[in-house]
């Protein structure tokens, strides 16, 4: 049975741990889902002007479930924000075809599309039909899109594709440079990727009806475990993008295959959305998405990728510092 | 090998802009079998701010309502006695189907966010509170309840100044349970969209940074704890009469 | 809040029993009947496992504790402590710790059951009535012989109890073993993108009706090894 001291000395740990979990709540602001727009006009001629028309228009920016697609969707949504305009973000929806029900049902107004995987996963093209040039992938893309009453803004400078991955010793082990190496020997190793790679042409799909590989065993996984699994010796082959920070920081550990048979289409960044959204939105709608992503070319993309999957940054954060280094936020 | 697709960057941030990282030296926080980045955690410390808050909305607002519900039920159930088996038998029913499938059968009803989770962690509350309630009323010995008839009290002041009183521990203790789990499930609503603290234990890379999972749930349980004891010290507060029955 | 794409009870249903066109382009059917069983069984499999390593782990360390009416701080705190874990928590620290796949996630969730077994365990040896045992060593049982044939017993309504908590715990976490690479019915809820709108449903469905089964097994089992003598109306 506990004594008076003892309950006293209980009470006050409690009531420390209260005031602890209390104060970090009070730390945290409130609404983190809501980004409030800045109306400082900064200097430089890229700053973004806060133009209070905008802020009859509320716009919810969306995202994929991997980090690359969360810093762009942040980056969108701060720049949006910026632009004057009432600006939620709901981003990790899933995987493309989740995202694309969301834009046509109005639960978000737009998100950033890989525009291979929109042709590629919306509109069945086989990867070879997915034309090289990044303006042509999107006036392909476009045009499709229109027929739904979709929208797809101008392509990013970077592209980033899936690829095929494995660890340095497993490539020594089997003589492994391109994808196609794999042939004869992939029927003993192990594949792991995302739930949807079974289906898509660019992943599994792929490897089956263009490579003519077979697998031992797939396993499907969080997209956030593809280096994990190869790390801990558990996945022989795992399915990366190109643009991931692993590749430089851990060149040592992890090497991709190359894609000699063009699986694997790279696909710029279009941001797709609703004619009508786009529409009510104003001109600064489009205007500033296509201005704030001119600055992300390849080196940039990898780097935000590397703050956010290495060091552990929050998605929101490397975005801001992306648009304050850039000057289009002051 | 497909080219890289690049259109002329305008090439627009600063120089200052890119960190310099050596292959093969990775910060503690890349490293997954880094148990835990003591550095890391103390410069970001802040951004558990923001879900924490989150959590204990959540949490408060199911289990005010959660709890206001069963109590009812219980006042109802204790007199009309046939509405017990069922009432048992249909919070039962409700604590049983796992919060996850929960969340998403109520889906195409109320879609993702903060209601879909408050109604169902709500919902989870219903059957310990409400079976604890009927419990602590039905423990009120019969001798107590004829003296205070003998004294002239009224049903319903019977209730309100000698059933209640009494039943107060049991009440308790189920309400301890019912907010210890539901901090506990709370950390789940992150797969409807409705935050809290599973944010940071899932998604945007958490998934493999060990760090800010046991962050994570370090403050789940250390909120748990706090609630469970100050709760606790309530019940003995509110009965200075009785020593109390372990939960 | 936009409204949700309504997917209805009986695509859910349909889907459970006929494979369908996936939302994604590629034609393959998903879903079925083959595929919603081998989902149920995995589910299963993983759960029984958890179960049985927690079983194993927490009931003879309960009974050895309430037997001797010692280390009481330890198992209720423990008790208390293991219903505070967040389940996500454990699955996400396994999957990036030790490793992906059933031979890791299974003692990942039976660390999660075996605090209820471990609580109920013994609480219900320490509630047997002293008398009984006392009885029984006056007779001249063995120590292990009193907590085989009467402590045991008369604790079953409690440590059944347990059993059935630690159950659940274990079933309702499975559904998210898919992110540590252990498939289950939470395949269906968490790959929408694959299995769709009425894939989702059909999940959450499933997993409901496989939980109240479960619980309802166990209710039944805990009936059976119930001795007459000890079967009162519970509330």
């Amino acid at each position: 049975m506990r004594t008076d001291q003892t309950r006293m000395r209980v009470l006050l740990a409690a009531l420390a741990a209260l005031a602890l979990t209390l104060a970090l709540a009070a730390c945290g602001s409130s609404g983190d889902s809501t980004t409030s727009g800045s109306t400082e006009s900064g200097s430089g001629a890229g700053t973004i002007q806060s133009n209070p028309d905008n802020g009859k228009v509320s716009l919810t920016i969306g995202s994929k479930n991997f980090p690359e697609q969360e810093i762009l969707g942040e980056i969108y949504a701060q720049a949006l924000a910026a632009a004057g305009y009432k600006v939620k973000s709901a981003l990790n929806l899933g995987s493309e075809t989740v995202a694309l029900k969301a834009v046509k049902t109005g639960q978000i107004s737009g998100y950033p599309e890989y525009a291979s995987t929109a042709l590629t996963s919306f509109f069945g093209l086989e990867p070879e039909e997915v034309p090289a040039e990044a303006t042509e992938a999107w006036e392909k893309a476009n045009e499709e899109f229109e027929k739904e009453g979709l929208q797809a803004f101008e392509p990013t400078p970077f592209a980033s594709a899936n690829a095929v991955g494995t660890t340095k010793e497993t490539a020594e082990k089997y003589d492994l440079k391109t994808v196609s190496d794999l042939e004869g020997v992939s029927e003993e190793l192990s594949l792991y990727g995302s739930p949807e790679c079974p289906q898509r042409i660019d992943c599994k799909a792929g490897l089956e009806e263009l490579y003519g590989l077979k697998f031992k065993s797939f396993t499907p996984v969080d997209i956030g475990l593809r280096y994990t699994v190869l790390e801990k010796g558990e996945a022989d082959l795992s399915i990366l993008f190109t643009t991931d920070p692993q590749l430089s920081a851990e060149s040592d550990k992890f090497v991709i295959l190359e894609d000699d048979k063009e699986v694997f289409p790279a696909g710029n960044i279009i941001f797709v959305t609703e004619k009508k959204v786009a529409e009510e939105a104003g001109p600064d709608y489009e205007e500033t998405i296509l201005k704030v992503q001119e600055g992300l070319d390849l080196k940039v993309m990898q780097e935000l990728d590397a703050r956010v999957e290495l060091e552990k940054e929050t998605p929101k954060a490397a975005a801001k510092a992306y648009l304050e280094s850039a000057g289009y936020i002051g | 090998m497909a080219s890289p697709l690049l259109l002329a960057a305008a090439g627009q941030v600063g120089g200052d802009f890119f960190k310099e990282r050596e292959s093969g030296t990775l910060p503690c926080q890349a490293d997954e079998s880094h148990l835990f980045c003591f550095d890391w955690a103390k410069e970001n410390i802040d951004r558990y701010g923001t879900p924490t808050q989150q959590h204990l909305e959540i949490v408060l607002l199911s289990v005010v309502i959660g709890f206001a519900i069963a109590f009812a039920l219980a006042l109802f159930a204790h007199r009309s006695r046939w509405a017990q088996p069922p009432l048992l038998a249909a919070t039962g029913v409700l604590y049983t189907i796992p919060s996850i499938a929960f969340f998403f059968l109520l889906l195409p009803v109320t879609g993702f966010g903060r209601d879909t989770a408050v109604i169902v962690l709500a919902a989870y509350t219903l059957q310990i509170i409400y079976r604890n309630t009927i419990l602590g009323l039905a423990n009120v010995p019969d001798s107590v309840k004829d003296a205070a008839r003998g004294m002239g009290l009224t049903n319903r002041q019977i209730l309100w100044k000698v059933e209640l009183p009494l039943a107060i521990p049991e009440i308790i203790a189920g309400l301890r349970v019912a907010v210890v789990s539901t901090i506990a499930i709370a950390t789940l609503v992150v797969f409807i969209n409705a935050g809290g603290l599973g944010t940071q234990m899932y998604g945007s890379g958490n998934l493999t940074f060990p760090t800010s999972i046991i962050i994570a749930a370090a403050i789940v349980m250390a909120m748990a704890l706090a609630f469970d004891l100050v709760l606790l010290t309530a019940q003995r507060l509110a009965t200075p009469w009785r020593r109390v029955r372990p939960a | 809040m936009s409204t949700f794409p309504l997917a209805s009870f009986g695509g859910a249903i349909e889907f459970i029993f006929t494979p369908q066109e996936s939302n994604v382009t590629g034609g393959n059917k998903v879903g079925g009947f083959d595929k919603s069983l081998e989902l149920v069984l995995k589910h299963l499999e993983v759960t029984a496992l958890a179960l049985a390593i927690a079983v194993i782990v927490a009931l003879p360390l309960g009974l050895y504790l309430g037997h001797k009416g010692r280390g009481e701080l330890f198992a209720v705190g423990f008790g208390n402590a293991g219903r505070a874990i967040p389940e996500l928590a454990v699955i996400a620290l396994v999957a990036v710790l030790i490793g992906v796949g059933l031979k890791t996630v299974a003692p990942a969730l039976a660390i999660l059951g075996i605090a209820p077994i471990l609580v109920n365990t013994y609480v219900g040896v320490r509630q047997v009535d002293p008398a009984a045992v006392e009885a029984a060593r006056g007779m001249g049982m063995s120590e292990l012989a009193i907590i085989r044939k009467v402590e045991l017993p008369l604790a079953v309504p409690t440590v059944m109890g347990g059993i059935r908590s630690a159950a659940i715990v274990i079933l309702a976490t499975a559904t998210i073993a898919p992110l540590a690479g252990v498939e289950s019915l939470g395949d269906f809820i968490l790959n929408r993108n694959v299995y769709g709108e009425n894939g989702l449903l059909a999940g959450a469905i499933l997993v409901a009706l496989l939980a109240m089964t479960i619980e309802g097994s166990l209710a039944l089992l805990q009936r059976r090894l119930t001795s007459d003598g000890l079967k009162v109306k519970t509330a």
